[in-house]
This record gives C-alpha cells, structure tokens and sequence, in this order.
C-alpha cells in the first residue's frame, strides 16, 4: 500500500516556489530519504506530510485518506524535529507520553507505555530528568521515543543526526535503521548528508529549486545520476562535457564518470584517455588524483597500494564503458 | 560583552559606578531613618531622638487605610485587566505576522512613551466628554491603559523564548490548539505572566500622575502622600507611609526577578 | 492509538471543532486575540489622545469663560507669547541637561555592570538599578524633600566639613541659585536627574552587553588609549542605548508636574502649566494645545531615534 502519495503538489510563498509540481509515492514500510541542499524543498515536503503547511496545489494522500486540510494532530504521523523541540517544562517520562497524554489515555497506562518507548531506544531510567539535563544523542532518542510511542504510522524525521558528532552519528544510523526493520513503520528522513541518505534509505529522492531530481534506490542515484545536479551532489562524480564524451565514442552528451571508476593504465575492455596530473592528495584508503584532459578536470581514486603520479606528469587512464552513463539534457 | 579574562575595573570606573550606586540608593535608606525620628515639625538632620511610636499613630489612621485600600483595589484590577490585554497582544503580535504588526507595537508602548500628564488629561477631558462621573472604575481605566505594557514586554520576551517548534511538536503528537495552549503555552509563559502581573501591580500601586486626573474625590495612596507633600499635616506619619512603600514594592520587584532571571531579563524599559 | 487509520477524528465537543476552524483560518483567531488591546487602547486611548488634539484648535471666549467650538490656531499663537513660551524653553532646556547629565551617570554603571560584574555582582548591579527604578516616584521625591530641606541631611553635611560658604555661594548664583536648594533649579534638577536616570542604565548596559569583549581589548591591542578607544569604540556603540534611555529621561522630563511643584522654584514647566489650565483656569484648549507641544517634541525625538536604531536596544 502506498503509505505517502503526491501528486502535482506545490507550495509557493508568493513568488517563491518552495515545492513546485512534485509526484511521490512512499510505499508502506519503506525507509524513504528526501536529500537535497537547504532550501531545496524537501524540508517544506516533509511539512507538508506533517500537516504544517498547506499546499497551493495538488493532492496529498496518506494511505489512501485525504490529507490536506486536515490539521498536524489529527494526522497519524510523527515528526522528529531538527532541534528536538522537547517541552523544557516537562519531565522526559512526561514528555514522551505528552501525545498519549492528550490523546485521553489514562495516566498509568501512558506512563507505562513511556518507559517502554524510552527502554526501546535505550535510555530506561531517564524518564525523571529534564530535556536540559540530557545531552544532544540522548535528546534525540528522547524525541523519536516521543514520536514512537504514539505508533504512527508514518514518522517523519528532520535532519536528525544533523547536530550530533561524527562517531554518534554513525551508531544512530544503524539504530535507526534496525528500530525501522523491527517496527515495520514507514520512515521519511530529510536530510543534506549524501552519505546519510545512501547509507540508510530504501530509496532516495533528490532535491534541487522545489523538484524531485531523480528519485531512485540508492544504487541507482550514486551511480546513474540523470542530472547534472544529482551526479555533483551525490557523491563526487567526475561531469564531462558533451566534446569529451564525444571523442570517446558515446555521442554529444554530458556524462557522469564516478572517480573510482577510473583507474590508472590501460586494460582489456576499457576505453582510455590521457592527461596531465594537475593535483594529487592522500586520503588514507586511497588517493585523489585530479587529472586535466581535453579540457575537462577529472578525479580518478588510486588505491594506496598504487604508486601516485608526480604533478605535471602525463598519464593514460582507462574506465569500463558502462561505468560511464550519458545524461539528459545540460542541466 | 563578554571577556574571558578576568580582568579587574580601573580605579575610575569602579568609584563611578559605586558612587552612582549609592546616590540611588542613600536617599532611600533616609526615608527608613525618618520614620524613627523623634521630630515632628521639621525635617531636621540629623534626628533629634528616635522612637516606635509614629508607626502606632499610622496604624491608627483611617484616612491611610482607606488610600491603601483603594490603591490595593485599583492595583489588582487594572493588573488583572493589563494581564488580558498585555497577554493577548503579545501572543498576536509573536505568533503571527500580519499587516500592522509594528502599530500594535508600538500602540502598546504609546502610554507610557508619553508623559504621563498626557494620558491624564485626554482622559479625564474624554470622560468629561462623554459625561462619565469619575469614578473607582476611571482610575482603574486609566491605570490599566499603562499598565498593559509591563504585561506585555515581559511576555513578549518569554514567546520570543519559546522555539516556535514546541508548539509545532505539540501539535504533532496530537494537541489541538486549547490542548497546546493549556498544556504548552501557558506552562512557558506562566511566569513571565506572574513577573509582568506583579511590576504591573507595583506600577499601578504607585502611580499618581494619571491618578491625579481621573480619580476625582477619591484618594489612593500616592494621591494621599502627594497632598502631604505638597500640604504637609503630620509629617511623622507620611515618613512611616513612605518607608511601607518602599518595603511593599520592593517585594513584587524581587520576586518578579526571581521569576524571570533565566533568561529574559524583567523589562525594566517598561515602567 | 487506532492505528489502522491514517487520518484521527476530531475530539468532540465545541472546542475540537473550534479548534479546527481557528487552525483552518488563523485570521479568525488574530482578529479575535487583537480585538480586545485594540479596542481599549486603539478605540478608548487613541481616541482620547484624538479628542485631546482637538481642543487645542478651539479656544476659549475670555469673557463667559466658555469653550468656543470653531477651528481656530489662536491657541496655538498663545504659546507664543513670551511668558509661555519660557515655560517651554525652560522644560526642553532642563529635559535636555537632566539627559545629558543623567548619561554620563549613568555610564559608569552600565559599563561595570556589562564589562566586569560576574556572577553574584552581576545581580546586585542589576537589583541594585532595578529597585530605586521601581520603587515608589513619590517616596523619592519625598527623600529628596527631606534631603534638600534647609535643616536636612545636605546643609548638615557642607557644616561639618566647613563648607557652608560654598552652598551659601552656589545658592546666592543667579538663575540655578535660591533661598535654600530645595527652591531652586538646582534641587529641581538634582532630582529629575534622581529619578529618571535610572531608566538611562539599563538600555546602555543592554547595548554594551553585546559588545563582543574582545572589540576593546583589540582596539588597545592597537595602540588605542582609554581615551581614544572610549571615544571611537565604546561610545558609538554605547550610544543606540544612550539614546534608547534618553527616550525615557527626556519625556519623563518634559512632562512631569509634581518635581518642579514640590521642589523647585515658583516658575512654571509644561506639566505644572498643563495641570494649571486645565484646573484652576478651567482653559482646556490652551491646557491641550500645552500638552501637544511634548507630543511634538517626543515624536521628532522617536522618529530620529529610529534612525538611528535605538529601538533595538530597548
């Protein structure tokens, strides 16, 4: 079943199109990414799940209801917010059975429920303390024990990691991921962190001025990107222009080339290039070697275990043919 | 400002700023000297002896209970009124942009942006326009125009507080607008509401310009201490007056502090 | 909750209902929150303020006393004449010195209070500004009464240090002397400046608060001297707090009545003129067209005020 469906919306504030004719379909239990550069629409999208904004056109459905016009809290979706946005006035047990609370539920069973969702993303225990007292990781579980325990079922989360550090930001990926597996409830994640995205999404929709650039899994995003603007945004890709792309066989279009793809030296099956090593810098698993041919600066990756070229030197590169994939227009 | 070393005043400064400290501060520690004076007729220097009785004789007074009472009268409800007013252009003016949104701003702080002999007299010619007697409920009108302000910057300052995504979340998890008032919105506000409430009450107690104008016969304590002043009968007792005063509105001050001290300060740009 | 729905029922009653609507049209909501302030002090202040400025262009039939309803700028010509226009002279001049005076107190406390006070100082600053700011206008007249009184505090001071000649010299000055100081502009200024400069402190203090401290030590760390750095750094960004407060000491300046009437002189300020015609003289016209003259002087004063961006330091 299709748990969120869009079909043409737009959200304009006057002249300014934050979201302009978008298509969606998220189905049920899927880990759907929006990922995109701020101001790219797919925060406003999210509040238009939410309830929090209305669209100027179209029509919004979750599963199959009709959602516009219908306020945030008679919608059975959830949202972590970015700031967390817990009550500094309540305790965390109190916070987290807030939606419970105003529900009508009565008070031991709500409270029960709370410990359960607070002993679910691992801080049984807590519910006494204040949101001030806690720390930035444990705020944030705080906030999805908030939005779980009302078992929405859509949750929506708001560049979640976006304030957390490295190390944690890692652990909570993988959590939030395996808490999506066991629960089975659709999760719609914004976020501007490509690695993010691709990492945790079943499938990722691109952002770019208000439209989806390309919606896809994350396979299909890194390594066909239909646009210029997802090939440079997701991940690193090498564009080349359409005379290049040309010399080399494929006829005049501009190409994504992934940098890892290229290798150093020629081999059976590959097409080749030369060029001269403008730049190279060290990396740790590998190394950046930015080369210039034809015109264009390309990045190839060198594995460690391959001798990096001295700057000024000309090298030959080579790359498999379907590694190289031809785009749309000159966008 | 903000310097992470610890560095200490110069010399200058720190007279100044002591200096300036006291002069606000001595003269109103005068006032608690005199009321223990012995001296009835003149306000001489220093006491000739020191005694308890004058705060009997105050006690005793009818005329000083009544103004206390009316002024306590007034005070409360002008409170209660700028409370409603104050809160309610500060929740539209902070949630929501609209055309005007300055105007009411400005509006609010309009009453005690002017001289208060303003206030006074336009509305004591309004009332006489419109042939309203002067009344309790005129001194109340008056004193609740201006006291809206003090409701209002302290609440002001507290919305500014409150991450507009608290009430989104609120929202969210399923409270309609009353749930999200009741159960997040006032629980936020709720002191800023008392610390407003109570620098409103201070003021109101304390007020005499505007009172002048529209209290007509009636008197409340800065009207009875300002004939006093200007026709004093027993000065003894207006010491003893004016020494309660001063205890009485320092009380309202610190608690408002107390009460807003995380944080936003207590708009004190807002008598 | 029921989870098998997407979309959840309205609480029932008339507040969930309610509830809908105002969240459907927010318009309804503003109207009816702004409704109440506005009528009170849109309709009923405003209104006041409105009737006020007309009377100032009627004017008064000297014989029957009577007001005269016809347009007239008469009114306004009467400020003119040389004994009323001293009074306003007198008001803006004395509005004016109790600004600048109550500034350069105001400063030094200000500056301490942003730059050096911590943690249990900063509050006894703070309380210390803010309880002679709130207590009772009357009660510090009345210690200044006690004060200023020619058996007071003050006279008993300059005898112990020997320096009677030096008061008895002062007060002998023509224009700022008297009698006795609690009947001379010196005295009215003295506690104008009492009274009203606390509301001068915090408005500074707020600016300088966002001062970063580093500013200062840079502009030492670039050879300026206290002097030079007070001068190019501090004071221009002292100066929308400065001029925030001044908003306050200058209006409450101009239209106070009761200072200059218990201690002062017998000659008159805009307030005492406002409060004489309007009472004793029964001229309500002449009373009105006093009290726009302060209007006028606030507005232009607000209007260069916003130019210059003191409203965000209020």
């Amino acid at each position: 079943m299709t748990a969120v469906l869009f079909q043409q919306v737009s959200r304009h504030f006057g002249a300014v199109r934050a979201v302009d004719s978008v298509d969606l379909a998220i189905a049920e239990g899927e880990f759907f990414a929006m990922l995109g550069p701020s101001g790219s629409g797919k925060t406003t999208c999210l509040r238009l799940m939410a309830g929090f904004e209305q669209p100027t056109g179209g029509h919004i459905e979750i599963f199959g209801e009709t959602a516009e016009g219908v306020p945030p809290y008679r919608r059975n979706v959830n949202t972590v917010f970015q700031d967390y946005a817990l009550f500094p006035h309540l305790s965390i047990l109190e916070n987290v059975a807030y939606g419970l609370m105003v529900k009508g539920v009565g008070k031991a069973e709500r409270l029960k429920a709370a410990e359960e969702a607070l002993a679910m993303v691992k801080l049984p225990g807590y519910g006494t303390r204040r949101p001030g007292q806690l720390s930035g990781g444990q705020r944030q579980r705080v906030a999805l024990a908030r939005a779980l325990v009302n078992r929405p079922r859509v949750l929506l989360l708001d560049e979640p990691l976006g304030a957390l550090d490295l190390k944690l930001r890692e652990q909570m990926q993988e959590e939030l991921k395996s808490l999506q597996k066991s629960l089975g409830i659709t999760f719609v994640f914004v976020t501007h962190d490509q690695g993010e995205a691709l990492s945790m999404a079943d499938r990722i929709a691109v952002f770019s001025e208000g439209r989806i650039q390309q919606l896809g899994t994350p396979e299909e995003v890194y390594k066909r990107p239909k646009t210029r603007f997802v090939a440079d945004f997701v991940g690193s890709s090498n564009v080349l222009p359409p005379d290049f792309v040309e010399s080399l066989g494929f006829g005049r279009h501009h190409a994504s080339l992934r940098p890892e793809a290229i290798t150093l030296g020629d081999g059976p099956g590959r097409k080749q290039f030369s060029g001269r090593v403008t730049a190279s810098s060290f990396l740790g698993a590998a190394s950046r070697v930015t080369v210039e041919a034809n015109g264009a600066r390309i990045a190839a990756m060198v594995p460690a275990s391959t001798a990096v070229p001295a700057e000024g030197a000309t090298v030959t590169l080579s790359f498999l043919p379907e590694d190289l994939h031809t785009m749309d227009g000159a966008q | 400002m903000r310097s992470d070393k610890n560095t200490s005043a110069p010399l200058g400064l720190k007279v100044a700023a002591g200096a300036g400290l006291l002069f606000l501060h001595l003269p109103i520690l005068l006032i608690f000297l005199y009321a223990f004076t012995t001296e009835e007729k003149s306000y001489q220097f220093p006491p000739p002896g020191y005694t308890l009785k004058w705060f009997a004789a105050a006690w005793n007074r009818p005329d000083v209970w009544d103004a206390l009472g009316l002024s306590v009268r007034v005070a409360s409800i002008s409170t209660a009124v700028a409370l409603v007013l104050g809160t309610l252009c500060a929740a539209a003016v902070s949630r929501t942009r609209f055309f005007g949104r300055e105007a009411v701003s400005l509006l609010v702080i309009l009453p005690i942006a002017l001289p208060g002999i303003i206030t006074g007299i336009a509305l004591r010619s309004a009332f006489s326009f419109v042939d309203i007697p002067f009344s309790f409920w005129t001194i109340v009108l008056g004193h609740a125009t201006f006291c809206v302000v003090v409701v209002y910057n302290n609440a002001v300052a507290r919305f500014r507080r409150i991450s507009g995504s608290l009430v989104e979340a609120s929202m969210d998890l399923g409270a309609d607008g009353f749930q999200t008032f009741r159960y997040v919105i006032l629980p936020n506000i709720g002191t800023a509401l008392l610390a407003g409430g109570m620098l409103a009450f201070a003021l109101s107690f304390d007020e005499v310009i505007v009172t002048t104008f529209t209290a007509g016969q009636q008197s409340t304590l800065p009207i009875w201490m300002l004939e006093e002043l200007v026709r004093p009968r027993q000065r003894p007792v207006t010491n003893v007056v004016a020494m309660v005063v001063v205890l009485v509105t320092f009380l309202p001050i610190l608690a408002a502090y107390y009460l807003t001290r995380d944080g936003d300060q207590v708009a004190g740009s807002g008598k | 909750m029921n989870a098998d729905t997407s979309i959840l029922s309205r609480r029932t009653g008339a507040l969930g209902q309610l509830s809908d609507t105002f969240w459907r049209k927010p318009k309804i909501l503003l109207f009816l929150m702004l409704t109440p302030p506005l009528l009170w002090l849109g309709v009923i202040y405003l209104g006041s303020l409105f009737a006020l400025l007309l009377q100032s262009f009627f004017s008064i039939d000297d014989f029957s006393g009577l007001i005269n309803y016809d347009f007239t700028l008469d009114t306004y010509r009467q400020l003119l004449i040389p004994s009323n226009f001293d009074i306003i002279l007198r008001t803006v001049v004395m509005a004016a010195l109790v600004t600048l005076a109550s500034a350069a107190i105001a400063f030094p406390i200000a500056y301490y209070a942003a730059r050096y006070a911590r943690g249990k100082w900063k509050v006894i600053f703070y309380l210390g500004v803010m309880l002679p700011l709130w207590s009772s206008y009357l009660v510090k007249v009345y210690a200044w009464k006690l004060i200023l009184a020619k058996e007071g505090i003050l006279t008993w001071i300059f005898a112990k240090l020997h320096l009677t000649w030096l008061l008895d010299a002062w007060l002998s000055l023509p224009v700022i002397g008297g009698s006795s100081l609690s009947i001379s502009y010196t005295g009215t200024f003295i506690v104008f400046i009492y009274v009203w400069m606390p509301f001068m402190i915090l408005p500074i203090q707020a600016a300088l608060e966002r001062v970063p401290g580093n500013l200062i030590e840079a502009s030492a760390d670039l050879g300026g001297n206290p002097a030079q750095t007070f001068r190019h750094v501090l004071f221009p960004l002292a100066l929308p707090g400065i001029i925030a407060g001044s908003i306050f000491t200058f209006s409450l300046t101009l239209g106070d009545y009761i200072i200059p009437q218990i201690i002062g002189s017998s000659r008159l300020f805009i307030g005492q003129a406002v409060y004489a015609q309007q009472g004793t003289a029964g001229n309500i016209p002449l009373a009105a067209a006093f009290s726009v003259v302060p209007i006028v002087i606030m507005g232009l004063y607000l209007w260069m005020a916003k130019r210059q961006g003191a409203f965000d330091a209020l």
